[in-house]
């Protein structure tokens, strides 16, 4: 049935060109010196600079007040990646559970009520956002830069669609064996949720990880810059130099993208499926 | 049951309103519980009350107020923020490019998407190959796109630069306003095909094997098997991209758009929530900035309220 | 083990459904207690209500002598087997079977004993520590039970626990079923729309219709005096033939043929007759005409009309049928409904002086 077929393959491979060779120039650039960039443009071949330019971007202390280092940046990344998937994960589960599982007054309005954070991201209310912390002294504090990103019911909705497609007959057989709500949650919904837990984790991870504009505004002190913030000064520096620091810049970059990219690649289906399945 | 009493009393009356279902439970079985459910919602009720609601409600209100650039107070202006906003050429050119950009983004990434996944399902050899490679940009964030993008578009070293040259276009990416726009639009849609790619795949193989082979027998023609039973198939994942696309072109673009145009945005093309941004913490303006806040949210609601019916209608019918 | 007792018991959805109403119904110490009826008739609600999943809207229901109305699931000393199954998935069958032992605080070798035992009565020995993906259909029903069984409850709830079986495996756990139940002397209410099962487990049927009992009582009972043509056309098969007739000068006639005599005044009346009560005769009887033949290789099933009645008839195999044949039945067999309510008549029918057997 199946033939080869050469003209597909064609256009595979014209589109997985255009979508890798930028990433490939970014890190095999990296490895080059930033004069010899400047002549000879972007690199698809390995240079000899690399150990040097990483070790320079990890440790130099950086930025306007030099307190600041790579290593400092992905460290603050990692927090904010894992805290905000940490964070999604059991707040909303905890949530879809309580609107799922419970038959009480409220439940309907409630749902409308965290639901809505769906229609608006972030970006439109940022500016009112960034008064609000402000007001409660949460600028240049983690739980600041995390919390407010969890404002969004997208994992409460991922959590219930899944807890509504899990058979009642099992509540029902629990509630025979005597579990009461907590029991029923962390003895059978709880590990039957696995799977979830870990694709919804693996997208909040690299969805906090690549936060942007609420960390750049967040954070003031340089001690608390993410690696996105940490980019945003580097091009700052640049603006007026002679011949710009093209191979830090990517360093940074590839330090940036590789946390995220190593995990959708190595968890591959299971982001697929988190991501597909949820939707509906 | 037990027998209540002839006049119920208040109390009972509010207990009762108080534990009365709601008349759509999500399940049939569920925990009769008066205080557990409470305890349960109230994490993310507390967030979203605090960091969603709360700002929303100030965005409205300092949308009718002038805020005093030195903090000294603020004078009630009405509907003024909105007038000026509306009918002030900037914001009117702005939504004019952000309009073009969010739908030259959506129909080049929906189409390349779809165009790489139809062909990522046709072929046996190398298909994880292929899958892998074109996914793997999905995670890159923002602003290390934009950072990619300007470097490929950089006047020394940028590649496209280059190429373009080639054929006699002296790109000044950064300066000219159209080669700019031309820049942010192939890196927008460079960071948002593998989204496309992997929703339409996984719609492609979702379709039955038999429906596949029935339609093998019934059309000879592979464009028109594709015309006209892939494609009505794959209409509802294409209905879910489309607003997923088009909120992604007029939000998560923000940081490619802030790296690309290195805060220059004096002569570049810039979308509107860029522009709330600069007017709001460049420009000291809350009261316009929040204005236009609230002009953003009116549309991207109405966007998502129209992605609920499509989800709805998925679920009913398919 | 303990007795049930539903009194006037009833269910109201809140969107208003009555599916259940003044059902009443006691049921001894032991006994194996098969509630049937059609599809949406209620047997799965009334049996959620004795077991704590639903709530129950009227009357009292009431478990070895307490009134359980107001007690959770797990506090009626009850065990129920579900249709499917509702094993849970990330637990290994031992685990899935002492679970519900672990949250009533019982020892653990006291739990380890038991889940022994019931392995042992249900063949479980090689699967303990697998989980329920990797077990067919005949094996979870197994676990099921087993789960139902090392409760010890004071009485077993199943509903359709067979129905995801294939039609072999059914009648094999049927047996397996109803030998446990006895062995363990547990009172047992069985939900079912299978009629054959019905049968052949109950000690006491309960047939019930749009939320109501219809009937209850032994299953040969049932079968050879059921209370209305409900209960005549759903329980046997083939079903029982419901046919028009008259009484007419104390003779009940059936296509003009004087089937026997019965009191009453002329009326119109529904006559029941079932498959294999009808025998051949050779001339006279009743006029029947061919339609079509059912070959069950141990006998056929011959359908076909009285007048333009339609009518089944039960025969053995052997030769070919004419188109036309006589079909005889004994007084006795005969079952009278009203024409309206369908409810049993009280008179019976004897035999006629000109009717010959
Ligand atoms: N949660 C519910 N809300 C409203 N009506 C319900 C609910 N559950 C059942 N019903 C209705 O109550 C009636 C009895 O339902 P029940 O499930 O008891 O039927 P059943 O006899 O078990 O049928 P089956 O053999 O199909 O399982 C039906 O009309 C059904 O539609
Ligand atoms: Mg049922």
């Amino acid at each position: 049935m199946q033939r080869f077929r050469p003209f597909d393959h064609l256009i595979l491979l014209l589109g997985a060109a255009f979508l890798v060779t930028p990433v490939v120039m970014a890190f095999m650039s990296s490895t080059h010196a930033a004069t010899e960039i400047h002549m000879n443009g972007l690199f698809l071949s390995p240079g000899g600079e690399g150990m040097a330019t990483y070790e320079k971007v990890l440790t130099q202390k950086g930025g306007f007040t030099g307190t600041v280092t790579g290593a400092r940046m992905v460290m603050n990344s990692t927090i904010l990646g894992l805290g905000f998937a940490l964070g999604k994960v059991v707040v909303s589960m905890l949530a879809a559970y309580g609107l799922v599982y419970f038959r009480f007054r409220f439940a309907t309005p409630i749902f409308w009520m965290i639901f809505t954070t769906l229609l608006l991201p972030l970006e439109v209310r940022i500016m009112p956002s960034y008064q609000v912390m402000s007001q409660l002294h949460a600028l240049n504090t983690y739980w600041g830069l995390i919390i407010p990103l969890l404002a969004s019911a997208t994992g409460t909705f991922y959590f219930r669609q899944f807890f509504k497609s899990v058979p009642d007959e099992l509540l029902e057989a629990a509630r025979i064996d005597g579990a009461g709500p907590v029991r029923f949650f962390l003895g059978v919904l709880v590990p039957l949720s696995r799977p979830m837990m870990a694709a919804i984790f693996i997208i909040m991870f690299v969805y906090g990880w690549n936060q942007y504009l609420w960390p750049m505004l967040m954070t003031t002190d340089e001690r608390f810059f993410t690696l996105m913030r940490g980019i945003k000064t580097i091009l700052q520096v640049w603006i007026g130099s002679q011949i710009p620091d093209y191979n830090e810049a990517f360093a940074l970059a590839v330090l940036a993208m590789l946390p995220p990219l190593g995990v959708v690649l190595a968890f591959q289906r299971l982001f697929i499926k988190g991501l597909t399945e949820s939707d509906k | 049951m037990t027998a209540s009493p002839v006049v119920p009393s208040p109390f009972l009356r509010l207990r009762q309103w108080w534990t009365r279902p709601s008349a759509h439970p999500a399940k049939v079985a569920q925990f009769d519980r008066p205080l557990a459910p409470w305890l349960f919602v109230a994490p993310q009720l507390l967030i979203v009350a605090i960091f969603f609601y709360w700002p929303s409600v100030q965005a409205v209100t300092s949308s009718f107020y002038l805020e005093d650039p030195f903090g000294f107070g603020a004078a009630f202006v009405g509907l003024d923020n909105y007038r000026e906003a509306l009918s002030s050429t900037e914001y009117r050119n702005i939504a004019g490019f952000t309009a073009l950009f969010a739908a030259t983004v959506t129909a080049l990434s929906l189409g390349l998407g779809l165009l790489l996944a139809v062909k990522a399902d046709a072929v046996m050899r190398g298909a994880g190959a292929y899958k892998t490679a074109l996914i793997s940009v999905y995670a890159i964030a923002p602003p290390v796109v934009g950072l990619i993008g300007m470097m490929m578009f950089d006047m020394h070293i940028g590649p496209f630069t280059k190429a373009a040259a080639l054929f006699g276009w002296e790109m000044r990416v950064g300066i000219d306003y159209r080669d700019t726009a031309v820049a942010l639009i192939t890196v927008a849609v460079w960071k948002q095909i593998p989204y496309n790619f992997i929703f339409f795949l996984s719609g492609l193989q979702a379709v039955p094997s038999s429906v596949r082979e029935a339609a093998l027998i019934d059309a000879r023609s592979g464009w028109r098997r594709f015309r006209d039973v892939t494609l009505p198939l794959l209409a509802p994942t294409g209905f879910f991209l489309l607003v997923i696309n088009i909120t992604y072109a007029l939000f998560d673009t923000f940081g490619i758009i802030d790296v690309m145009v290195k805060d220059k945005p004096a002569n570049n093309p810039i979308t509107l929530v860029y522009k709330v941004y600069l007017d709001g913490f460049k420009g000291n303006d809350i009261g316009g900035s929040s204005a236009q806040s609230v002009i953003l949210m009116v549309v991207v609601a109405a966007l998502t309220v129209a992605q609920f019916r499509l989800i709805e209608r998925r679920v009913h019918y398919g | 083990m303990a007795e049930i007792l539903l009194e006037h018991v009833g269910k109201t959805y809140p969107g208003g459904t009555q599916a259940v109403s003044d059902v009443s119904l006691s049921v001894a110490d032991g006994e194996f207690i098969v509630l049937v009826g059609p599809s949406g008739c209620g047997k799965s609600t009334l049996l959620r209500m004795v077991a704590g999943l639903e709530d129950i809207s009227a009357g009292t229901v009431t478990i070895g002598g307490r009134v359980v109305n107001r007690l959770e699931p797990a506090e009626r000393d009850i065990a129920m087997v579900f249709q499917n199954y509702a094993l849970y998935p990330h637990m290994t069958v031992r685990e899935n079977m002492s679970w519900g032992l672990k949250n009533r605080r019982i020892p653990k070798d006291e739990i380890a004993a038991r889940v022994e035992e019931a392995a042992r009565m249900l063949e479980l020995h090689p699967y303990l520590d697998r989980k329920p993906r990797a077990l067919s259909g005949g094996q979870r029903q197994r676990v099921a039970m087993g789960r139902a069984i090392v409760r010890q409850p004071a009485a077993f709830l199943f509903d359709e626990p067979l129905s995801n079986l294939d039609a072999k495996l059914r009648v094999t756990m049927r047996g397996e079923i109803l030998k446990l139940q006895k062995r363990l002397g547990t009172t047992a209410l069985y939900v079912t729309h299978d009629q054959l099962e019905a049968m052949t487990l109950a000690d006491r049927l309960v047939v019930l219709n749009g939320g109501q009992i219809e009937q209850v009582g032994r299953p040969l009972e049932v079968y050879h005096r059921p209370a209305s043509t409900f209960v005549a056309a759903f329980i046997g098969a083939p079903a029982m033939n419901l046919l028009d007739a008259r009484i007419e000068a104390g003779h009940l006639r059936l296509a003009g043929v004087d089937l026997g005599r019965v009191e009453g005044e002329a009326r119109a009346v529904t006559l029941g007759i079932r498959a294999e009560d009808l025998q051949l005769l050779q001339s006279g009887g009743l006029p029947f005409r061919i339609d079509v033949i059912e070959e069950l290789g141990a006998g056929r099933v011959v359908h076909g009309f009285v007048e333009d009645q339609p009518l089944c008839v039960s025969l053995p195999s052997g030769a070919e049928l004419p188109a036309q044949l006589h079909l005889g039945v004994a007084p006795e067999a005969l079952h009278l409904f009203d024409a309206i309510t369908g409810k049993r008549l009280p008179q019976s029918v004897h035999r006629s002086a000109k009717v010959r057997a």
